[in-house]
């Protein structure tokens, strides 16, 4: 009874590239109606064997039974006949088609090839009332929120009739009232029938909403628990692989006088909008200052404004006293400003060139690298040689190519580059995205070593945790402003997911001292 | 000469000089919204009007006044298969989008022109037996003053190029290959986890640009300089791809901006017979297309309209 | 390292296996139309490597090629797809015998420096306007590049019969101050064109390579052409750099023009088409790879198939189209190296396995 109560089962997967095992004989079962977690770091090997299991990739070795028979999931559309559909973390969305075209296209409704679209919208509108996610389906996908889309791609799943629904990371880039909004949305769906596995290293969103939870490591599934009697310390040790501190060590700030001040500042957005509204900000010597937020509220463009990346529209920025408005990068490098940028290998690295090259990225044409407009190749070496050593990057010779490195060495030789050329300020954008979890301490570390020889840091990250735990105070941006300011070991994770959703913060106060009332209350009654 | 009879001549002219460019400008179109740069259009149209040349000399005996469309055919089917090259190159091969073009803009004039050597045993066809000529518009020219302007004696190959634009339009956007077509050039990898076979998509619209460019160098010869010669082409598969970027990825976009370089093109030729423009001197009228391409580009600023995925080789992920 | 030591195997694998694949493809195309490539590529070979006259002939257009693919390369270098090199080789060889003619009397020396100057500034200036059209604008370069070769034909050829010569369809040669001929190269090749432009591409290859492996300029182009981002995030200026690549690479194609006027022909003439040592320069840029010395190769190896097409329909009855052929797919499969790094990985694999096998 209970095998054919299975709807997955995968067997000894392991699939390889080249001599690297991503899976390595993994095992996973789901059950009809649970919510499954699927838990792991990044890199761990989670996305590799959702993959295979949605037609994407083939398993090297090992079985996959769905519905209790044996299959070969060869493709996408063997996996849709099948019953499996994924919402994909970077939504597979065609940004200039609207909602309709988007989760009809593959499976569209035609007469001779001509496309139905009026039968196509009522199906998509009555198929979004059903389940309750509301989408319009005419608007451009590129005109609608990130929670209507990941709704669209939601529905894009149901009307491929999927019973089996995989969502890859799905709060990442969601405020934690959206967050909210998609737990009950997944209540719902396994409601009506459906079964989930719900991929994801964020131990709070599997402690509430999943029934089970799968752990793998570098590759391997370490085991299945029970999540109801499961702690989350318990959880990020099989994650992890060894006991790890949610806290970052640090003693309290020093703050001295401001290195960075903005005053009454407005950045356009490329189509002309502003994006970020007359803000006031600074951030003082021996300061870590975080900026949080939802994705696409501002911080982007805060950021290349103050590292001159973006034209500056109105107020003014002064680095280290000297004004550097609307000045050019390089200029504002001199200053005094050092910048982990958001994209490493987009914007951090020449990813072709050799890794030496990339140390003196910006100091190839100052003394002692160049002389007259001569390259002095052998102080370039050097300098490269010595950072790789003090910042510990890992690889076999500074000659090889950016791109032979790890995304952790990336990084860490971006930080060397970055922190050794002692700038008063350094801007950090999410210096940790993609990491895994020895290289995010590292960081932290390094961040916090810069703050205590005294230089400002400005921390723009996605993520809250991080936020919270490395930073003195926070900056809490919100459709172009700064909606407030607050200390770090003042606040908690409620009240700033209440700002970052544009609640302002006295009325935030307020919602969080109130829920935190109620919840008492309910935990007492249910006891 | 009275003010009909001009109109007449300037739209008359203008449309058979566009007649080449609107078919290629659309065939760029299906190629770039399948995300795959076809600057190959150019040898492709060297090879369609090379081929139409000679089929127009071989059958003119069997297909009598039906022969230069015939040749536009097989000027097209030649386009096609030599497209493969390309296609398999860029989508396959991973090779540069406009390294494989220019491989192919190479090695079209000198394999034409070698065929053509090792066929007729000279470096040109010599003239055809049989060209487009004019032709009247089906009961459409008999409507008065519109008639005789736009209908009367004018080029059948533009009007057929209007025609395989309109129906282009409906193709891109109302119909499913058209949706999974630009569902490729946006978004492949969207595309591919809803079961679409990026590649297959991606070889359909390079072959249908090969197709619709070969039959662009067909009329080219066949209704232009009524012979095949290295000069035949010219550069007109690269205004071509300039009307399509003009025309913003869209065939009829694409078809106003190719009868506006067309008229460009045609003023060197009949600008004689124009008043103020005949006192131009040749030289400027010669170099005006290629001058108005580039203002055009600088005017058409950024490329905001274009396929996001335009140029990228993509890696299927199995 | 595996992988770098692969990658400098690669750099050296692939130009040579796409010579002798489009070698192939070229006799297989042959072979279809019943010509006899062995007796064609002998014809080719023996034609110009046996006699001097013709050698000197091929290393004078590999002068030329060297100089067209250096200012194809240098651009490409820098993210940029300058097929405008033809129309550029035309406006600096039309300057070159301009100038030379307008200043009959000036002593050598001054005539030929001004000449080859006014030349490179002028090539460099029409390249240059496809460089701030994108730097500034966002233009395709590759279109306008097009666009401008054909402006330079027509003007050209408007010069030449209006301004220049008075009527006629070529214009007068110059005079022996503005030759790059020289005795000794001229006797050695028995009366060959080859001239002391030969010595100049040498010197261009050599500074070509301190440019980009020496100097922060060329460091800065190099940078933003693999990522104009991040060398933007790193101070760079890319508009900057692209203007300065395409100035560059107009430079080298005006100078080429100037020695193909100066030291080929001595006069201009009118065009019915693009010179192809513009186009050439390109399949020699992109087989060479980028290197400054590998182009200088390639300009060798184009040359003599060039001059080598002359003997294909006397001595094998093969129109001398088929080098334009065989050059285009020799660029057919660098472009497409993916087929050679995969069947060389697949025979590699195969070959461990079977090593490795118990």
């Amino acid at each position: 009874m209970s095998e054919t109560n299975k709807v997955i089962e995968m067997k000894g997967i392991t699939k390889k590239f080249g001599n690297f095992k991503a899976n390595d004989n993994i095992h996973l079962d789901l059950k009809k109606g649970e919510i499954h977690a699927l838990l792991g770091e990044n890199g761990a090997g989670k996305s590799t064997l959702m993959n295979i299991l949605s037609g994407l990739l083939e398993p090297t070795e090992g079985e996959i039974w769905v519905n209790g028979e044996k299959v070969s999931i060869s493709s996408p559309d063997v996996a849709n006949q099948l019953g499996i559909g994924m919402v994909h973390q970077h939504f597979m969305l065609v940004d200039k088609f609207t909602v309709t075209e988007n989760i009809i296209l593959g499976k569209e409704k035609h007469k001779f090839g001509f496309m139905d679209q009026a039968t196509s919208q009522k199906d998509v509108k009555e198929l979004s009332d059903q389940y309750g996610l509301r989408v319009d389906p005419k608007a451009r996908i590129s005109d609608i929120s990130v929670g209507m889309q990941q709704r669209a791609e939601i529905l894009k799943t149901l009307y491929r009739g999927a019973d089996i629904l995989i969502f890859d990371e799905p709060t990442g880039v969601l405020t934690p009232q959206e967050i909210e909004e998609l737990m009950e949305i997944m209540n719902a769906l396994v409601k009506e029938g459906k079964s989930i596995i719900l991929i994801t290293h964020k131990l709070d969103e599997i402690k509430k909403v999943a029934d089970r939870c799968t752990v793998i490591r570098r590759g391997k599934s370490i085991d299945t628990v029970d999540v109801a009697t499961t702690s989350q310390q318990e959880l990020a040790d099989m994650m992890v692989g060894r006991s790890v501190s949610f806290k970052v060590d640090k003693k309290p700030a020093d703050p001295k006088e401001p290195v960075l001040e903005i005053k009454n500042l407005t950045v356009k957005e490329a189509r002309g909008y502003d994006a970020v509204k007359a803000i006031d900000l600074d951030v003082k010597a021996g300061e870590i200052l975080g900026i949080a937020g939802v994705d696409g509220n501002g911080q982007s463009e805060l950021i290349q404004a103050i590292t001159g990346l973006t034209k500056v529209d109105s107020g003014s920025i002064k680095l280290d006293g000297k004004d550097i408005t609307n000045k050019k990068p390089r200029k504002i490098t001199e200053t005094g400003l050092g910048h982990i940028p958001e994209d490493r290998q987009r914007y951090g690295l020449v990813l072709q060139m050799k890794l030496e090259e990339n140390m003196s990225l910006q100091t190839y044409y100052q003394k002692p690298f160049s002389n007259h407009g001569f390259l002095n190749h052998k102080e370039i070496k050097e300098h490269a040689k010595q950072l790789i050593e003090e910042f510990d990057v890992r690889t076999s010779s500074e000659e090889n190519t950016a791109s032979s490195l790890s995304g952790g060495n990336q990084q860490k030789a971006i930080i060397a580059r970055e922190i050794y050329r002692n700038p008063a300020l350094l801007i950090a954008a999410q210096p940790t995205r993609g990491l895994d979890v020895g290289a995010i301490e590292y960081i932290h570390k390094r961040l916090i070593e810069q703050r205590d020889h005294g230089k400002g840091v400005l921390l723009m990250s996605y993520e809250l945790d991080e936020v919270m735990n490395v930073s003195d105070r926070i900056a809490v941006m919100y459709d172009g402003n700064i909606i407030a300011i607050v200390n770090a070991d003042e606040t908690n994770e409620k009240e700033l997911g209440l700002l970052m959703a544009g609640v302002p913060l006295e009325k935030a106060h307020e919602q969080v001292t109130e829920t935190e009332g109620k919840e008492r209350e309910t935990v007492a009654n249910e006891k | 000469m009275d003010i009909i009879r001009l109109m007449q001549l300037i739209v008359s002219s203008s449309l058979t000089f566009a007649a080449p460019l609107i078919l290629t400008a659309i065939g760029g179109t299906f190629s770039e919204r399948g995300g795959v740069v076809n600057i190959g259009l150019e040898g492709i149209m060297v090879m369609g009007a090379f081929m139409s040349a000679i089929f127009n000399i071989q059958f003119v005996g069997t297909f009598g006044t039906m022969t230069p469309w015939v040749g536009m055919l097989a000027g097209g089917v030649i386009g096609l298969l030599f497209s493969i090259i390309h296609a398999v190159a860029t989508v396959n091969l991973r090779a540069d989008h406009i390294v494989s073009g220019t491989v192919i803009n190479l090695a079209a004039p000198a394999l034409a022109v070698f065929l053509t050597r090792a066929l007729f045993g000279a470096a040109q066809t010599g003239p055809l037996p049989r060209a487009f000529g004019r032709t009247n518009i089906f009961l459409l020219h008999r409507i008065p003053v519109i008639g005789p302007i736009f209908f009367r004696n004018t080029s059948g190959p533009a009007f057929f190029g209007i025609l395989v634009a309109i129906i282009s339009w409906f193709i891109l956007f109302k119909t499913r290959f058209g949706l999974r077509l630009r569902s490729v050039g946006e978004n492949p990898h969207a595309a591919e986890t809803l079961g679409i076979k990026v590649y297959t998509m991606k070889y359909a619209g390079v072959l249908i640009s090969g197709f619709l460019g070969g039959m662009g160098g067909a009329i080219q010869s066949q209704a232009i300089h009524n012979e095949f010669g290295i000069l035949t082409v010219a550069g007109q598969g690269f205004i071509a791809m300039a009307a399509m970027i003009f025309g913003k990825w869209n065939p009829l976009g694409a078809m106003g901006a190719a009868i506006f370089f067309g008229f460009a093109q045609s003023l060197a030729r009949v600008g004689n017979s124009i008043p103020v423009i005949q006192d131009i001197p040749g030289v400027w009228l010669q170099i005006l297309p290629y001058l108005l391409t580039i203002l055009v580009l600088v005017g058409v600023i950024g490329r905001a309209e274009a396929p996001a995925a335009i140029g990228k080789t993509y890696i299927k992920s199995k | 390292m595996l992988t770098k030591n692969n990658e400098k195997l690669y750099n050296f694998l692939v130009p040579i296996l796409s010579i002798v694949l489009g070698f192939i493809f070229g006799a297989i195309l042959m072979l279809f139309f019943g010509y006899n490539p062995i007796l064609a590529y002998q014809a080719m070979f023996n034609g110009v490597l046996a006699n001097p006259f013709f050698f000197g002939e091929a290393m004078r257009q590999a002068t030329v090629l060297t100089f067209t693919g250096l200012g194809f390369a240098i651009a490409f270098k820098a993210g940029f797809f300058n097929i405008g090199v033809a129309g550029q080789v035309l406006v600096g060889w039309v300057t070159s015998i301009w100038v030379a003619l307008a200043f009959p009397d000036l002593p050598r020396i001054l005539l030929l420096t001004l000449s080859l100057t006014a030349a490179l500034l002028v090539g460099a200036v029409w390249a240059g306007i496809a460089g701030v059209l994108r730097a500034y604008f966002g233009t395709n370069e590759v279109i306008v590049t097009i666009m401008l070769n054909y402006i330079a034909l027509y003007l050209t050829n408007y010069l030449i019969r209006n301004v220049i010569s008075t009527g006629g369809n070529t214009t007068e040669r110059v005079g022996p101050n503005a030759s790059l001929r020289v005795d000794w190269l001229t006797q050695l090749t028995q009366g060959s064109r080859l001239n002391a432009g030969l010595f100049i591409a040498i010197i261009v290859v050599a500074l070509y390579w301190v440019f980009m492996t020496q100097t922060t300029a060329g460091f800065e182009v190099r940078a933003v052409g693999l990522n104009r981002f991040a060398s933007t995030y790193a101070g760079m200026s890319a508009p900057r750099n692209i203007i300065l690549s395409m100035f560059l690479s107009g430079a080298l194609a005006g100078l080429g023009g100037a020695i193909h006027g100066l030291g080929t022909f001595g006069n201009i003439f009118t065009q019915s088409g693009l010179p192809g040592v513009g186009f050439n320069g390109i399949a020699v840029a992109l087989l060479g790879l980028g290197n400054p010395v590998g182009i200088f190769f390639s300009a060798i190896l184009f040359g003599v198939l060039d001059v080598g097409s002359g003997f294909l329909p006397n001595r094998a009855g093969v129109p001398d189209e088929m080098a334009e052929i065989v050059i285009a797919a020799i660029i057919f499969f660098v472009g497409a190296n993916y087929l050679i790094r995969f069947l060389f990985e697949k025979v590699k694999t195969k070959k461990t396995a079977t090593e490795g096998g118990e």
